[in-house]
């Protein structure tokens, strides 16, 4: 029994050795990005130091505890903002567009530009753009195969805004919540998906 | 000239097999590489890399070649592939580009300004930087990597550069882990390395520094980590800065038993 105390003990204390390293090098980390980055454009050094609670949790190889992943779910999804006027579908035009466009928040790029969402970069979107990613599903025939329900339409937008909202520490952006993409634009992406006569749905 | 040409109709290849179907398209652009690799322009970088590296230059008129990259001073062949690496002279963990600034301001009495101008050429603004980095490399090529992580500060190195490659943050979340921690990712057509596994860690570290196609310029691994920093929407990395050298301790020590191939060529 009291060996086996030993062995306890000296396990609590090897991995809050190990720990302890692990934070110091997190620290270390932390002010290595602070004294050798330096803002540019739209890209600026404080955006990145001043990571908030889903980037900390996020910023580790191994995924998240479910019962800590299901709390920042929740966080997340609590911060949605819908639609100011309860409308949820812009123009599918301008959502192509928005789709197609890398631009935006990038060190090359002009503080204030628009942004774009660069949706294909992950996202087979239309059918006839045949250059996109695969990091997350295709989205052709979203709407199609969904419909346009009340709930449909709230979940889609909350996805937009914020993907983390259902899936914490997902790779997607969180264009809403960041500030990557207006309220119009996000409308405008949402017609993309879920309008009839969008292509995402012929 | 003949290679001009024999570029000029890859190129026309090249957007011919863009247009095609995404099945198969990665098979297209490997064969499109091969073909390009028969005649590689870095072979000229490197040739210039070595006339710098022997050209006697700077306040003090001597050349780099007593220049100790890990290996023992006037040693270049195989020292690519056992950096970044610590060195006792400067107690520090050091990078090619690190150690090629301290040489070039201790031997040739160059400032660090000067011996960190230009490192990457811009138009009418050649680098004298990108060709000694080819020709160093190219002196490892064929030698497997082996970067040590057995000095606490290399370990310290490698510990923070996985710190830097998992940290999320900025307008987008995104860390290099975004895009290069699981396999068979690709963004819009390009396929992307997962840089956590040994074969594609591997397969993208030895390929750098590289002649880009649509640069006509060798890149360096600091220009490409750069432009990663760019695209995850990060502040730009100082050159030659510690921060780099440990995001590369951590991709270099990853790559290690992978054959050390650059510099190569890319599109």
């Amino acid at each position: 029994m009291k060996q086996m105390k030993t062995v306890m003990a000296i396990a609590v204390l090897l991995c809050g050795g190990a720990a302890a390293a692990a934070d110091k090098y997190a620290q270390e980390a932390a002010a290595l990005l602070k004294a050798d980055f330096k803002s540019k454009g739209p890209a600026t050094l404080e955006r990145v130091t001043a990571q908030d609670d889903a980037q900390k949790d996020c910023s580790s190889p191994t995924a998240l505890p479910p019962a800590k992943a299901k709390a920042l779910e929740a966080a997340q999804l609590k911060a949605v903002k819908y639609p100011s006027d309860g409308k949820y579908l812009g123009d599918w035009k301008a959502g192509e567009r928005i789709a197609q466009n890398g631009r935006g928040m990038q060190s090359s790029d002009k503080a204030g530009d628009v942004n774009g969402g660069n949706c294909y970069a992950c996202h087979q979107v239309s059918k006839e753009e045949i250059s996109f990613g695969n990091i997350g599903p295709s989205l052709y025939q979203y709407g199609r195969l969904r419909g346009d329900s009340e709930a449909i339409l709230k979940y889609t937008w909350a996805k937009l805004y914020n993907a983390q909202a259902f899936n914490a520490c997902s790779r997607m952006p969180r264009f809403g919540h960041n500030g990557v993409l207006t309220e119009q634009q996000l409308k405008d992406v949402m017609a993309l998906l879920l309008d009839p006569e969008s292509p995402v749905n012929k | 000239m003949r290679h001009i040409t024999k570029m000029a109709l890859c190129a026309a290849g090249c957007t011919a097999a863009a247009l095609a179907l995404a099945a198969g398209q990665s098979d297209e652009i490997a064969k499109y590489r091969q073909l390009l690799a028969e005649g590689n322009p870095a072979e000229l970088w490197e040739m210039r890399g070595e006339e710098l590296w022997k050209q006697k230059t700077g306040p003090n008129n001597v050349s780099l070649e007593q220049c100790d990259l890990g290996k023992g001073p006037g040693i270049v062949k195989g020292a690519y592939a056992e950096l970044p690496r610590y060195f006792k002279d400067t107690r520090q963990v050091m990078d090619l580009e690190q150690r090629l600034r301290y040489c070039r301001m201790t031997l040739q009495g160059l400032t660090a300004e000067q011996a960190s101008a230009q490192p990457f050429s811009a138009t009418g603004k050649a680098s004298d930087i990108e060709p000694m980095v080819a020709y160093i490399t190219a002196e490892s090529r064929g030698i497997a990597m082996n970067v040590s992580i057995s000095h606490p500060e290399e370990k310290r190195a490698y510990e923070i550069g996985k710190k830097l490659f998992f940290y999320r943050g900025g307008s987008h979340d995104f860390s290099c882990a975004s895009c290069h921690s699981a396999d068979r990712m690709r963004i819009r057509m390009q396929d992307l390395p997962n840089l956590t596994v040994k074969a594609d860690a591997q397969a993208a570290y030895t390929s750098w520094p590289a002649y880009r196609v649509s640069q006509g310029e060798v890149r360096t691994m600091q220009h490409r980590l750069n432009d990663c920093f760019r695209q995850q929407r990060f502040p730009e990395p100082m050159y030659a800065s510690e921060a780099i050298t440990a995001v590369t301790m951590f991709l270099a020590h990853n790559a290690n038993g992978g054959v050390y191939q650059g510099p190569t060529l890319k599109r």
